[in-house]
């Protein structure tokens, strides 16, 4: 891992495993999984049961706050057995300054979202042509 | 990298394996196992293929008099990948996630999300209408209801004066 992946895990910030304070409802904290290409990051996180309605993203800030909230219509019948959490999702990273946060973009499917979080153009690496005197 | 693993508050019983997690999960994982397999009122005794590598998908069960609703969290997979049958009373979800090919470019900072393969049986308590159970996969669950059998449906006793 080089510096800028040093720096940039270390600008993520992980948020509390749950949360309250939405009603009855909690937070948990869905898996992400973050990568770097040469234009910015890649974030995907599982948010199985969330839909393109339910999903909120705010940028304020440094700070990208997602929260997906989970369809609440429930099989008919009693639940006999049940391991899903009954909450909804809530992520907090922290950007990096070379995060050009007017340019995210989001794509949500089959409860997966993806977020791009393309650099800014001062931030990107750039090649300086040597002229010959 | 450290990383914080979510943890499920209600009860002691996700089980699920997961690449790159911290040490000691393996451990934690087994613990959990085993917690789930005395806890467990439903017979789920099928933990992923591969025990400490694979991936435990939740299910949830939700039985009316007249069907069970079975709902298994697969976020991100493809439709062809979900493979669901039935073997008597045994409904059995298996299949794999993959992982997409274009992420490969990029550099990795942080993995928490599962892959590969997984499996989840369950053995419904009544008989149940092979032929007429129905899957449907939304926003990344997947929902499957079985119907009861006839014999199976409580019935109505009128009582005699």
């Amino acid at each position: 891992m080089n510096a800028t992946a040093q720096a940039q895990s270390q600008n993520t910030t992980h948020q509390a495993q749950t949360h309250h304070g939405n009603g009855e409802r909690g937070f948990v904290t869905p898996p992400a999984n973050i990568s770097a290409t040469d234009n910015g990051y890649v974030v995907e996180i599982d948010m199985p049961g969330v839909d393109k309605e339910g999903l909120e993203i705010t940028v304020e800030g440094n700070e990208l706050t997602i929260i997906g909230r989970r369809k609440t219509d429930l099989p008919e019948g009693e639940a006999c057995y049940c391991e899903s959490p009954q909450a909804d999702y809530r992520r907090v990273f922290e950007l990096g300054p070379e995060v050009d946060t007017s340019r995210i973009s989001a794509e949500m499917n089959q409860g997966v979202l993806k977020l791009q979080l393309p650099k800014s153009e001062k931030a990107k690496p750039k090649h300086i042509e040597v002229k010959v005197a | 990298m450290k990383l914080l693993r979510r943890e499920r508050q209600d009860r002691g019983a996700l089980t699920s394996g997961q690449s790159g997690s911290a040490p000691g999960s393996e451990l934690n994982h087994l613990r959990r196992e085993i917690d789930r397999l005395f806890e467990e009122p439903f017979g789920f005794l099928a933990p992923s293929t591969s025990f400490f590598e694979g991936w435990t998908p939740a299910v949830d069960i939700y039985e009316d008099k007249d069907k069970y609703t079975v709902k298994a969290e697969l976020p991100g997979m493809k439709k062809e990948d979900i493979d669901v049958s039935l073997d008597g009373n045994t409904l059995t979800i298996s299949g794999e996630r993959k992982e997409e090919q274009e992420k490969k470019e990029g550099e990795g900072y942080r993995s928490e999300r599962f892959f590969g393969r997984f499996q989840r049986s369950a053995t419904l308590p009544a008989t149940v209408q092979a032929n007429k159970i129905e899957a449907a996969y939304k926003d990344g669950v997947l929902t499957i209801v079985v119907p009861k059998s006839e014999e199976a449906k409580p019935k109505q006793i009128q009582v005699k004066s």
